[in-house]
């Protein structure tokens, strides 16, 4: 199945951001939210799983994300309240707040993206995402413009 | 005795280094509260860091041994058993140690070494219970308690609560969660929710109540931080709150300061307010803004608390 690239996932969560009404598919913010773990995952040299846990693939591939990396799990309960969100409006589609729900599950979607992204950027440094370490010296002392960009990972 | 029967009425004080410079207005809250609620703050003599963030990524064990001082001193010198550290950072450090020492028995020698070598008795695990500023309240005063108490009811003020992501993870240094009635979720926190709602305030549905606020990228990757801190705003402006409430000086600074950078730099302004629980509290018990440092915080929240008949 294709994965969006980051920046494509950044922009079209700006768009529902701006109009949240316009194009809101819960399914696909899901499956958005499962290819930014997609996306952590493969940068370690791993498959992303298919296996899912307690119904949900999201939360299996957090599980993934997050084996030997307590650091991940910051976004442990960010990954659950998507979850809860999507069954919220898909098993009472017709509730008077749906449309608050979806606006949150979208900001809920973008937290997860923004903290994904930030630690990719971030990649190795301290075990609780603070303090700088070899790698990021490393990182920094190369030319500017020669970053190691997400997609590339 | 039941998780919520405890009695921390008079516990050792820890309030660490963020207590001291930007997280002022929690310290000063955090003891008007307590003197106002009958509750006896002994501050820890001569405590040092906790380790936080930069000693534990240079060498955790250090962090370890700098945790353990602080419980050695609460018990050795001052013979009390229980220390109350109202900054999410210290309280998860001072936990983080207490399972090392019970567990790593290569931590318990490198501390053992130290603390000769600093010449203090070393701790040993289990002889302090670290507790947060949510816990003494919640175990020792109570919602019935606080209902009691209440002069000026927050009745009417919607809020958000945050706790962040020190305050429950990991889970395993934080046996007394999730251990049934009573006890506090890491899943969804309720304690800050169960004490604001006893003083009146009316806590809204907020999906990041555990969400990182970016605070670790603060310095090395400030427009990363600006972003998710404002979408912690929208999403408690989203939420209909007035009000994030908060228990984590990093947290409660980073989302203050990020808050105006966010409008400089982003163009987006939010008007959510920001305000430590310990601050709502003191108002809600008849305590002046003054007596609990709003002058202190980052971002003007008199002529709110004022609408609110709270200043």
């Amino acid at each position: 199945m294709h994965t969006r690239s980051l920046h494509d996932i950044e922009k079209q969560l700006e768009e529902l951001i701006a109009a949240p009404c316009a194009g809101f598919d819960a399914g696909d913010l899901l499956r958005m939210s499962e290819e930014v773990l997609e996306h952590w995952v493969q940068a370690h040299r791993q498959t992303p799983t298919q296996e899912k846990r307690e119904g949900f693939r999201l939360l299996a591939l957090h599980r993934q994300g997050a084996k030997d990396d307590p650091s991940f799990n910051a976004c442990r309960e960010t990954c659950r309240e998507l979850v809860y969100h999507y069954n919220l409006i898909t098993m009472e589609p017709d509730h008077p707040e749906t449309q608050k729900r979806q606006r949150l599950m979208i900001m809920v979607a973008n937290h997860l993206f923004l903290f994904v992204g930030g630690k990719l950027q971030v990649q190795e440094l301290g075990d609780f995402c603070c303090a700088s370490k070899p790698i990021r010296q490393s990182m920094d002392s190369r030319p500017t413009g020669t970053e190691t960009t997400l997609e590339s990972s | 005795m039941p998780t919520d029967q405890k009695n921390y009425k008079k516990v050792a004080y820890y309030p660490g280094c963020a207590l001291e410079g930007t997280g002022h207005a929690y310290n000063r809250s955090t003891k008007a509260v307590g003197k106002k609620l009958g509750l006896d703050l002994v501050e820890v003599d001569n405590w040092n860091c906790c380790g936080a963030m930069e000693v534990k990524n240079v060498d955790p064990k250090i962090q370890t041994y700098l945790s353990s001082r602080v419980m050695s001193i609460t018990a050795n010198e001052m013979d009390m058993d229980v220390v109350m550290a109202p900054c999410n950072g210290c309280y998860h450090n001072l936990k983080k140690a207490e399972y090392e020492l019970a567990n790593d028995k290569e931590s318990a020698e490198v501390v053992e070494r130290l603390s000769k070598e600093a010449g203090h008795e070393t701790y040993k695990a289990g002889q302090v219970e670290t507790i947060h500023a949510l816990d003494w309240i919640k175990h020792t005063i109570g919602e019935d308690g606080l209902r009691e108490r209440v002069k000026n009811s927050l009745s009417g003020m919607k809020i958000a609560n945050y706790y962040g992501c020190m305050y429950t993870r990991p889970r395993h240094i934080f046996p007394e969660k999730d251990a049934g009635p009573g006890s506090e979720s890491t899943y969804r926190p309720h304690f800050m929710d169960d004490l604001l709602e006893a003083a009146g305030a009316e806590n809204v549905e907020f999906p990041l109540k555990t969400a990182c606020c970016g605070g670790a990228h603060t310095l090395s990757d400030s427009d990363m931080s600006t972003k998710l801190v404002l979408n912690i705003l929208r999403a408690a402006e989203e939420s209909d709150a007035e009000v994030i409430a908060t228990e984590c000086p990093t947290c409660h600074t980073g989302l203050e300061m990020h808050q105006i950078r966010a409008e400089k730099t982003l163009g987006v302004k939010t008007s959510v307010k920001i305000l430590y629980f310990t601050q709502l509290l003191g108002l809600a018990l008849g305590l002046k803004p003054r007596k609990v440092g709003i002058q202190e915080n980052i971002s003007s929240s008199t002529d709110f608390l004022k609408e609110k008949g709270l200043a």
